[in-house]
């Protein structure tokens, strides 16, 4: 259990941290960050709670060791918002009300903004393949497809050229 | 409050208490600015409007969807120290001794607990004290815990577990309910004399002469599976004893009272040194009454022989071995009908695998017990239910309740028998349901609110295109490469507990002097929106902007008991007990503001955050400033009982619930002939709620239940081997996923219900109960074959345990 200083960088912000490479992301984020928007569901990258952005492109947190993100770009759902201003993404979860409990919400839309990022315009069934490995017991999937439709509309208004 | 509002408020200001005047479309111009994460090409859109639609208005939107709702594991506190359990791979055993030394010394541990550390009784249980929170006598289940681990890190603490050694005389286990009940049966609780938990019955007419008058009878046998509620949220607990010495207990639980209960009576203190916190729920549906009062107790003894504050913060794993399941049921199911499509009789034996402890059972399988002939009024009726211990997983609470395995049985009866007799299954179902003044089969008169079993039904055909799509059933064509079918279940369902339990909940309004409101309602907000329900309820009743309430979580120390949020109670009984406090507080102003405004308190309207009387009116922030300067304090707390039930045990009769509630749902699908994958294309469901309070939620509570129906038809199943759990994550624990989700329709049904106070009524468990059935009856309209397992495999050999 070897400590090892790790740079990187975190909603923007560049970060070093001394701790033993073999920890998992999720953890570090949770506690030596407290960021706790990024849940545990299963552990076993199976669920989807704890989906975060490594360079833009969304991980299992729970899976992803200390080691293997030395000098990459994560962003968590606390990054997402920027200057109190909601991501669409966000706010198309809020106004289709694309959550009950909330435990997967985090995940879901980090998953959503990798998706989005590599396609915006996604069809129907792109995004509901895309967020399947992404686990909702409440059952909201429904509304998760929907939200990410819309946020996807106001994303691509709002790219530029 | 079912229009569209726009308003132009940055969402982050919805969560604070502010006037809105401009609810009016205001569409701001929206800013482009570099996305933030700098890991993407893209330049992403950033707005400061937000649409909301009032009808999905949700309080903790907005800590949701950022991230910024504490759950328990959370919560952080100084000095905190974590807590882990400890298990033994025994299935049934004596416990001889339980070594904790080695642990002890365990690198980072600072204490491991046993029953022998126990300050109070280690009896539990809501029904039946069976339950150990820590194994002392005995292991009856592979999922009881012998130790607990207290360490400075949670790895340091679970490190030490494979320390710890127990040495137990191994005994026979008893993992089949009719085993269990055989005369020379060992005893699982050797002081309860018995394997049987609880009997019910349903006695009614004489089903002897029901079945000499049936011209058809059918009989057939059903078995459901465990059920894992899968709850994305894992167990959890804080607790720290504050200076005073009163435990504080956090943790993610639907029903604090319950948990008070379990933590003192653990720790030998009185019900006042215990504090339970209502801390936000990542998913219950059932699953977190009993399971969760047991992990606060473990955790809030940790916290006391430690001096520290503890967390216990559970793994998936763990969360699956230990909790409790819902209930497997054995049904022999014997059905009589007349050749004009009356059902003559019906008799039946229920059987439920209650686990190693009584838990709920008694009140699971009472409702199937009552509920055991569907919406179907049968005059000759002979019903014995028997839940049973065995050493498997115990089982519980779980959405539904004992009505999903008894729908899935009912509803492939009465069309098994229309099929027989030549009759379509829609027309034997308008026959024998329950109308306007139906007595059930416990001899409850149906008048005192809207029966609405054909309006729903009526309701979900129409839409679905029922008629014009059964003709297009496949039945197995050897001609066909895919089949297709279309299934419909219904049922009705009584509301709240029932004679189950005592109905009671509690709700506070205290006002102050600025006109802002603080609510607090003995129901716990699950993820459901009970708490947004709440507030829009209240909003209405005062006449102000729900911006102006806040919902403050109740806790065990601030609010009388009521009860726990389960049987879809939330609503109704919240209502009722807000209807109550608002009441108080109306009369409290009525006293100081009627003089003012002129008219008596009666007259008073509370309208556009302003109190209108006969001559007058006042802003309501003004009103309250005058209830201040007049030193009455505008408070309203309120009392709800819900109506008189009544259960006689001996003979199985009463009014067993005050109200029902009536649903059907259709979903058609394909099956594809050669692998047997199972397509579903299109559901439709359609509850009688009595009154939608918040319309996008129920919504949301139509496709949630919806989802869960179809785990529980088709993917789900916990499986069992010689007692121990075999699928402990979801690789294994398949639930259902976006991809197995077929086009969804809501039809809400409003008939207003005099019985309840607000007219609201149930929706949470009627959504989920339904689909096993209709998914059943649509694959056998597909395939031409009928399942009688639970969950349904098609193409696969039907057995159970078998992937």
């Amino acid at each position: 259990m070897a400590e090892e200083t790790i740079k990187f960088k975190l909603n923007g912000k560049a970060v070093t941290l001394s701790t033993d490479g073999d920890r998992k992301l999720l953890w570090v984020l949770r506690t030596d960050f407290e960021l706790t928007g990024t849940k545990y569901g299963c552990g076993e990258g199976l669920c989807g709670a704890c989906t975060v952005l490594v360079e833009g492109d969304a991980v299992r947190s729970c899976q992803t060791s200390m080691k293997d993100v030395e000098g990459k770009n994560i962003v968590t759902i606390e990054g997402l918002s920027m200057n109190d201003q909601l991501h669409p993404l966000q706010k198309a979860f809020a106004a289709h009300d694309a959550l009950q409990c909330g435990y997967c919400t985090s995940g879901m839309i980090m998953n959503a903004y990798s998706l989005l990022s590599k396609n915006l315009d996604p069809s129907v069934s792109d995004i509901v393949r895309g967020m399947d490995d992404n686990i909702c017991r409440c059952g909201a999937h429904k509304r998760i497809i929907e939200a990410v439709q819309s946020a996807a509309k106001e994303m691509k208004g709002g790219m530029k050229p | 409050m079912d229009s569209f509002y726009k308003f132009s408020a940055r969402f982050a200001e919805l969560s604070k208490p502010q006037r809105t005047q401009s609810r009016e479309i205001s569409i701001d111009a929206c800013g482009i600015i570099r996305d933030p994460l700098g890991c993407s090409k893209y330049f992403l859109f950033y707005s400061s409007v937000i649409v909301i639609s009032m009808k999905n208005w949700r309080n903790d939107a907005y800590a949701k969807v950022t991230g910024k709702t504490k759950f328990t594991d959370d919560l952080k506190f100084a000095n905190l120290l974590h807590a882990v359990p400890v298990y033994s791979d025994y299935v049934h055993a004596e416990i001889l001794s339980i070594n904790t030394a080695a642990a002890a010394q365990s690198d980072g541990v600072v204490r491991v607990i046993t029953a022998k550390d126990i300050p109070g009784s280690n009896r539990h249980g809501q029904i039946v004290r069976d339950l150990r929170i820590l194994a002392d006598d005995r292991i009856r289940y592979n999922g009881d815990v012998v130790a607990i681990i207290v360490a400075e890190t949670r790895d340091q603490a679970i490190r030490a577990t494979a320390l710890v050694k127990v040495d137990a005389r191994e005994l026979p286990s008893l993992l089949d309910p009719e085993k269990a009940l055989e005369p020379d049966a060992p005893l699982i609780h050797e002081d309860l004399g018995t394997n049987v938990i609880n009997t019910h019955k349903v006695r009614r007419g004489d089903v002897d002469a029901g079945f000499r008058d049936s011209d058809l009878i059918l009989e057939q046998k059903f078995e459901t599976q465990f059920v894992e509620h899968a709850y994305m949220e894992t167990e959890a607990s804080v607790c720290q004893q504050r200076p005073d010495g009163v435990m504080e207990v956090y943790g993610s639980m639907q029903h604090p009272f319950s948990t008070r209960r379990f933590v003192s009576r653990f720790l030998g203190v009185a019900l006042s040194e215990v504090e339970v916190l209502g801390t936000p729920l990542g998913g219950g549906f059932g699953g977190k009454d009993d399971t969760a009062a047991i992990v606060c107790a473990r955790t809030a003894l940790a916290s006391k022989l430690t001096g520290r504050p503890v967390k216990m913060m559970y793994k998936r794993i763990w969360s699956m071995r230990e909790s409790y399941k819902r209930h497997p049921y054995r049904v022999y199911y014997k059905m009589g009908v007349s050749k004009n499509g009356i059902i003559r009789a019906v008799q039946t034996k229920i059987i439920a695998d209650g686990g190693a402890y009584c838990s709920v059972t008694p009140w699971v399988t009472w409702r199937s017990t009552v509920q055991c002939c569907g919406p179907y009024v049968v005059d000759n009726v002979h019903c014995d239910t028997i839940g049973v211990y065995t050493n498997n997983v115990f089982t519980g609470a779980m959405r539904g309740f004992g009505s999903p395995q008894m729908n899935f049985v009912i509803e492939q009866m009465v069309e098994m028998a229309a099929e027989k007799l030549g009759m379509s299954p829609i027309e034997f179902r308008r026959r024998n349901m329950v109308r306007q003044g139906s007595v059930t089969i416990t001899g409850q008169k149906l008048d005192n609110h809207a029966v609405a079993m054909e309006q729903v039904l009526d309701a979900v055909m129409k839409e679905i295109r029922y008629d014009e799509k059964i003709g297009q059933s496949s039945y197995g064509a050897v001609d066909k490469d895919e089949w297709y079918g279309i299934g419909l279940a219904m049922s009705y369902r009584g509301v709240s507990l029932g004679a189950e339990g005592v109905d009671l909940c509690a709700a506070i309004i205290n006002v102050q002097a600025d006109g802002s409101v603080i609510l607090e309602v003995g129901v716990h907000e699950n993820g459901q929106g009970s708490e947004s329900a709440m507030m829009l309820l209240l909003a209405e009743e005062l006449g102000i902007d729900v911006e102006r309430i806040r919902y403050r979580r109740s806790s065990t120390s601030t609010i009388p008991d009521s009860g726990t949020t389960v049987a879809s109670r939330g609503t109704i009984m919240g209502g009722g007990a807000l209807k109550m406090a608002a009441r108080e507080l109306k009369a409290k102003i009525g006293a100081v503001i009627a003089p003012i405004v002129g008219g008596t308190p009666e007259q008073l309207r509370y309208e556009k955050n302003a109190i209108v009387g006969t001559s007058s009116s006042i802003a309501f922030d003004a009103a309250m400033a005058e209830m201040f300067n007049a030193k009455v304090f505008p408070h309203g707390f309120g009392i709800y009982q819900a109506p008189k039930v009544s259960w006689d045990d001996e003979h199985g009769r009463g009014d067993a619930y005050f109200t029902w509630v009536y649903g059907c749902q259709a979903i058609e699908l394909t099956v594809n002939r050669t692998t047997g994958k199972v397509k579903l294309l299109n559901a439709v469901a359609a509850h009688d709620v009595g009154k939608a309070i918040n319309p996008g939620m129920a919504e949301g509570q139509f496709f949630g239940g919806m989802a869960m129906g179809i785990g529980y038809a088709l993917h789900e199943e916990v499986i069992m081997k010689d007692g121990r759990i075999v699928n402990t994550n979801f690789n294994t624990y398949r639930i259902p996923r976006s991809m197995d989700m077929p086009e969804m329709k809501a039809i809400i049904v409003e008939n207003n219900d005099t019985t309840t106070p607000t007219g609201a009524k149930s929706l949470g468990e009627p959504t989920n109960e339904l689909m096993a059935p209709a998914i059943a009856n649509a694959l056998y309209h597909a395939t031409g074959e009928r399942r009688f397992v639970l969950p349904m495999r098609v193409g696969k050999k039907e057995a159970r345990g078998v992937e």
